[in-house]
This record gives C-alpha cells, sequence and structure tokens, in this order.
C-alpha cells in the first residue's frame, strides 16, 4: 500500500481544531489520546480537567466512557487519533451499548501514525472509522473534513444528546511539540481535585 | 451460602459502582447480581483491555469499579496495565480460573498457567482462593489493596470453586 498524499493537503489545522473545541468551555472534561492529541489538546491551554495519555494505547474511547458514566452531569470529550482510535475500535460497540447522553468522541484523523514517522494508517485507504462507528450502534456520527462541516458540526459535539462521534479529517503536518506534564500520578490528582475538591485526592 | 455471593457483598460494602466485565460461566451468577443492582452498572465489554482504561476514567469522575474476567482475559491486558500502575489508578480484578483442575482444553492452560506472574511482573498483586471460605475475607482484602491502598490487586479464583466443564 503506497503512502497516500491526500492528507498532506487537508484544509483544517489540527491545532485550530482543536481550540475551537476545548477552547470554548471551561467545564468540559477532556481526555486525549496518547500522541499528537495529547499535545494538541495542550496546545490550547493545559487545563487541570485534561486528562493527556502518554501510553495506554486504545484506551482513550473507553476511559472517556468511565468518566461519563461517573459524571452524568458533565461533558466529556475525547479527543484521539486515528491510530489510536483503530486500537480500540470495540470501544465503539461498548460505547453504544451504555449509551451515556453526555459523552462526544472526535477522531483527528491525518491517515497517519504521527509519533513513528507519519507512516500511513488503515484510514488512508478504504477504513471508515465513521462508519465503524455507526455499524457499533453509535447514533450520532459526523464526518468533518472542511471549516463549513466543522462549523455545523461544533454543536453536535459539544451539546447534542451522546454518545456523539465525529471523524474530523485534518492535514498531515509535523508540528512542535506542546507537552503536557507526564508524571501520570500528578495528571490523576489534578483532575480529580479540579473535579470532586479536597476528596478526590484524601 | 455460594462462594460468588461473599465477592457481592464486598462489592456494596465497597461502593462498587462501575462492574465491567466479558462474560465468563463462573462468574455469571455475580454478573448477573451487578446487572440487577440499582447502584452499580454492569458494562460489558468487548475485550478485558478496555475495562481498565474505564475504571481509570470511572475513578478520575470519582466512582470505584472492579474488572471480572477469565484467566484468559488477563493476557488481553498486559499493556493497559501500565495505565493503572503508571497513574496509580485502583485496580482490582477478579479472575475466574481455568487451565488449572481438571481442565479439558488445553488452549486455556497457556494462561491459567502464567497469568498469576503476568499479574505480577505488571505490578498487581494477587491472591488465590483455593476453597470457598477463602473467598470473602480475600475479595475484601482485594478492594481494600485497590482502593485504599491506591494499588493493582486480583483475586484469582481457582478452578476447584467452579463445576467442571466438559463437552459431554
Amino acid at each position: 500500500m503506497p503512502q497516500s498524499p491526500r492528507s498532506d493537503d487537508y484544509p483544517l489545522r489540527r491545532r485550530e481544531v482543536v481550540k475551537l473545541l476545548t477552547g470554548t468551555r471551561d467545564d468540559l472534561l477532556v481526555i486525549a489520546g496518547l500522541g499528537s492529541t495529547a499535545w494538541d489538546i495542550t496546545s490550547a491551554g493545559d487545563r487541570d480537567l485534561n486528562f493527556p495519555l502518554w501510553g495506554a494505547m486504545g484506551g482513550a474511547i473507553a476511559m472517556g466512557l468511565g468518566l461519563a458514566l461517573a459524571q452524568p452531569d458533565r461533558r466529556v470529550l475525547v479527543i484521539t487519533g486515528d491510530g489510536e482510535t483503530l486500537m480500540g475500535m470495540g470501544s465503539f460497540a461498548t460505547v453504544a451499548l451504555q449509551a451515556p447522553q453526555n459523552l462526544s468522541i472526535c477522531t483527528f484523523d491525518n491517515e497517519r501514525y504521527g509519533e513513528t514517522g507519519m507512516q500511513s494508517t488503515h484510514t488512508a485507504a478504504d477504513t471508515d472509522l465513521a462508519g465503524i462507528a455507526r455499524a457499533s450502534g453509535i447514533q450520532t456520527v459526523g464526518l468533518v473534513q472542511n471549516q463549513t462541516d466543522l462549523d455545523a458540526a461544533l454543536p453536535d459535539i459539544l451539546d447534542a444528546p451522546g454518545p456523539v462521534y465525529h471523524v474530523i479529517k485534518v492535514r498531515a503536518e509535523k508540528l512542535d511539540f506542546v507537552l503536557p506534564p507526564k508524571d501520570g500520578v500528578h495528571l490523576k490528582n489534578r483532575f480529580r481535585h479540579a473535579l470532586l475538591g479536597d476528596a478526590g485526592i484524601s | 451460602m455460594e462462594w460468588w455471593t461473599q465477592i457481592f457483598d464486598a462489592f456494596k460494602q465497597a461502593d462498587i459502582r462501575q462492574v465491567v466485565y466479558v462474560p465468563d460461566a463462573g462468574h455469571a451468577s455475580l454478573i448477573e447480581s451487578c446487572i440487577k443492582d440499582k447502584n452499580m452498572r454492569a458494562i460489558a465489554l468487548t475485550t478485558e483491555e478496555e475495562g481498565i482504561a474505564v475504571l481509570s476514567g470511572a475513578w478520575l469522575g470519582g466512582e470505584r469499579g472492579v474488572l471480572l474476567m477469565q484467566s484468559s482475559g488477563v493476557g488481553n491486558c498486559i499493556n493497559m496495565l501500565s495505565l493503572a500502575s503508571t497513574c496509580r489508578f485502583p485496580l482490582a480484578m477478579f479472575v475466574t480460573m481455568r487451565g488449572q483442575w481438571h481442565e479439558f482444553n488445553p488452549w486455556q492452560t497457556a494462561m491459567g498457567q502464567t497469568l498469576d506472574d503476568h499479574l505480577k511482573l505488571a505490578g498487581a498483586q494477587t491472591l488465590t482462593a483455593q476453597t470457598p471460605d477463602d473467598v470473602g475475607p480475600m475479595a475484601a482484602a482485594t478492594l481494600a489493596q485497590a482502593f485504599t491502598g491506591d494499588g493493582m490487586s486480583a483475586l484469582l479464583l481457582h478452578q476447584r470453586l467452579m463445576p467442571v466443564k466438559t463437552f459431554e
């Protein structure tokens, strides 16, 4: 399979997209998959209510599910990459079965494994993550390919009854690392303290 | 009293809210009880490693959960256990054993004979319940190691506790 050049020219830029997602709502609980999306959410402002993963590939969506079920009154947003999504596709079925109203998932799909040398992922060929999510039972699914699509999808991403899933096609580009803290215990404790108060770290 | 009821009672005592599982014959009655309980959310997984991530998210949100699986499922979990160990997420696992006692399926032996070592290498403490009398105290201890010790702990439920499975 030759490397597809098409995502080099996609119009949406991931660092601009993430600002629109996490920059508008201080109350969002945000989980980011390892690699580029963890750097993306940090580039929009390191927040205590961000949980950027540095490992555990394939776990971001499932982690968002557990959080959404534990906090039904808060909007939970999972932002992850296409490679990370591919590694945990069963999670779409698990999410669909529980159907949390407050869970929104976005895959920033640049059709590449960004951390390992920009090799093509399966989505560079015919694999359709939106179709997989829909067929797994997620009712509200969208494909976002340009700014017009994104403007139309934002209300659903941020507020539509979940579970909601969007594939956001983004340009394949090498960007500066914007690294969050990498101490997992610190990330956990700061999140729980911000969400649950002193009881969260006792 | 059936041994599994002691695990259910320990879950209630520990205020367990999310029960993540891959269906298993040995856990069937326990899972049924968790599904019926109004204060628990029973969450069927497609693979056991999902459960570790779900429970980590639950803990971030202030809820306690447990992972129920069969011994073969431990093999699916190895990398995801690093999420719990690196972030010190409490993780309580209840494992019904195969490949250990009158096993008719040799394909179960690989995980059944090695998972205790795998779990220890991944950073989990393990206890093995050999008899019904072990189950209640060991279930409580497993939950305590996870939730008051901020650790990873597993209770291995010996195949002697299960009905012998055959294809007869």
